[in-house]
C-alpha cells in the first residue's frame, strides 16, 4: 500500500514535470536567462506547486499521523549555515549547465536523451560523494534524516 | 550548445505546478515524508540502515517518476517534447555538480523550493535564492559572455 501511494505520487510528480516543461532543458534555461529571450513559465510551475503545497500541508498537517506511517518526518533543521550556502550554489551552478534538477532528468531518463543518460549516473554519483563529504565532517548530525514532527 | 529558446506557457505551468504540488501533498497526507526528489533518491540508495516499510515506498516513487514519460507518450500519441545539450563531458559536469550540491545542501528544487517554500522555511528560502541566483549567474556568463 505504501509502495503503491508511492508510485502513484512520483508517477503525479512526473507528469506534472512533463505537463509544465520542466522536464525540457531547454525551457528551464531559457526560464534562468534573464538577460535573453526569457521564457516566465517557471515561475507559474513553482507558484502554483508552491500554493497547492502549502494549502494541503496546512490542511494534512493538522492530523495526528500520516495515514500509513506512525509519524510526519519534517525536516527539522532551521540551520543556515556555510554548508547549505556552498550546496546551493553548487547546486545552481549545475542547474544552469545543464538546464536539469534531479526530479525532471529522472523522468526525462526513459526519453533516452544521450546528454540525459550522462547527467543522471554524474548526479547519483555527486549525490554519493556529497553525502559521504556531508558525514565526514558532521557524522553525528544527520539533520535532514532526524524524525522532527512538527515545529 | 545554445538550446533553443521556448514559448511561455502559463496555463501548462499552471496545470503542470498545480500536479505537482498535488504530488507533494499525497505524500505528505500517506506517508507523513518531503517530496524532495534528491532526498527520496539519497535514503533509497542509503547503506545505513532504512527500515524496509521507510525504503521501499522511495523506489516506488522513482519508479513512478520513471514510468510517467512512457505513459504520456502512450496516452497523447505523441513523444514528450525536450532539446537536451548533446555535450556530453558537460552534461557529465553538469550532473556531478547537482547531485553534490543537493547532497550538501540537503535539497532540490522539490524539496527546498516546493515543499520547503510551502512550510515557509526560512532555510529553504535561503536555499532557493541561491541556487537560483547561482543558476542564473551561470546561464548568463555561459550564453552572454562564453556564448
Amino acid at each position: 500500500m505504501r509502495s503503491l501511494v508511492g508510485f502513484l505520487a512520483g508517477l503525479l510528480f512526473g507528469i506534472g514535470l512533463i505537463v509544465s516543461g520542466m522536464a525540457d532543458p531547454a525551457k528551464v534555461l531559457a526560464f534562468l536567462d534573464l538577460f535573453g529571450a526569457w521564457d516566465p513559465s517557471l515561475a507559474f510551475v513553482m507558484g502554483a506547486a508552491v500554493l497547492v503545497t502549502f494549502l494541503g500541508f496546512r490542511l494534512v498537517l493538522r492530523r495526528r499521523a500520516p495515514v500509513l506511517m506512525e509519524r510526519f518526518e519534517l525536516p527539522g533543521t532551521k540551520l543556515i549555515d556555510g554548508r547549505l550556502l556552498t550546496g546551493a550554489v553548487v547546486f545552481g551552478i549545475g542547474w544552469g549547465i545543464g538546464g536539469f534538477c534531479p526530479g525532471p532528468a529522472i523522468t526525462a531518463l526513459p526519453l533516452l536523451a544521450p546528454g540525459t543518460l550522462v547527467f543522471v549516473p554524474a548526479m547519483l554519483l555527486g549525490l554519493w560523494a556529497g553525502v559521504k563529504v556531508r558525514e565526514a565532517r558532521n557524522p553525528a548530525r544527520g539533520d535532514d534524516a532526524a524524525a522532527a514532527s512538527r515545529p | 550548445m545554445p538550446l533553443p529558446p521556448t514559448e511561455f506557457t502559463p496555463l501548462a505551468a499552471l496545470i503542470g505546478g498545480g500536479l505537482i504540488g498535488l504530488s507533494s501533498v499525497l505524500l505528505m497526507l500517506f506517508l507523513g515524508r518531503i517530496a524532495g526528489i534528491i532526498g527520496v533518491a539519497a535514503r533509497a540508495m542509503s547503506a545505513v540502515a532504512v527500515p524496509a516499510a521507510d525504503r521501499n515506498w522511495r523506489f516506488a516513487f522513482l519508479a513512478g517518476l520513471l514510468a510517467a514519460a512512457p505513459l504520456v507518450w502512450l496516452a497523447t500519441g505523441e513523444p514528450v517534447r525536450q532539446t537536451v545539450s548533446d555535450n556530453l563531458p558537460v552534461m557529465a559536469l553538469a550532473g556531478l555538480l547537482v547531485g553534490f550540491g543537493s547532497a550538501l545542501g540537503s535539497g532540490c528544487t522539490s524539496g527546498h523550493g516546493v515543499c520547503g517554500l510551502a512550510r515557509l522555511s526560512p532555510r529553504s528560502l535561503v536555499a532557493v535564492l541561491t541556487f537560483m541566483a547561482a543558476a542564473i549567474a551561470t546561464v548568463f556568463v555561459v550564453r552572454h559572455v562564453i556564448g
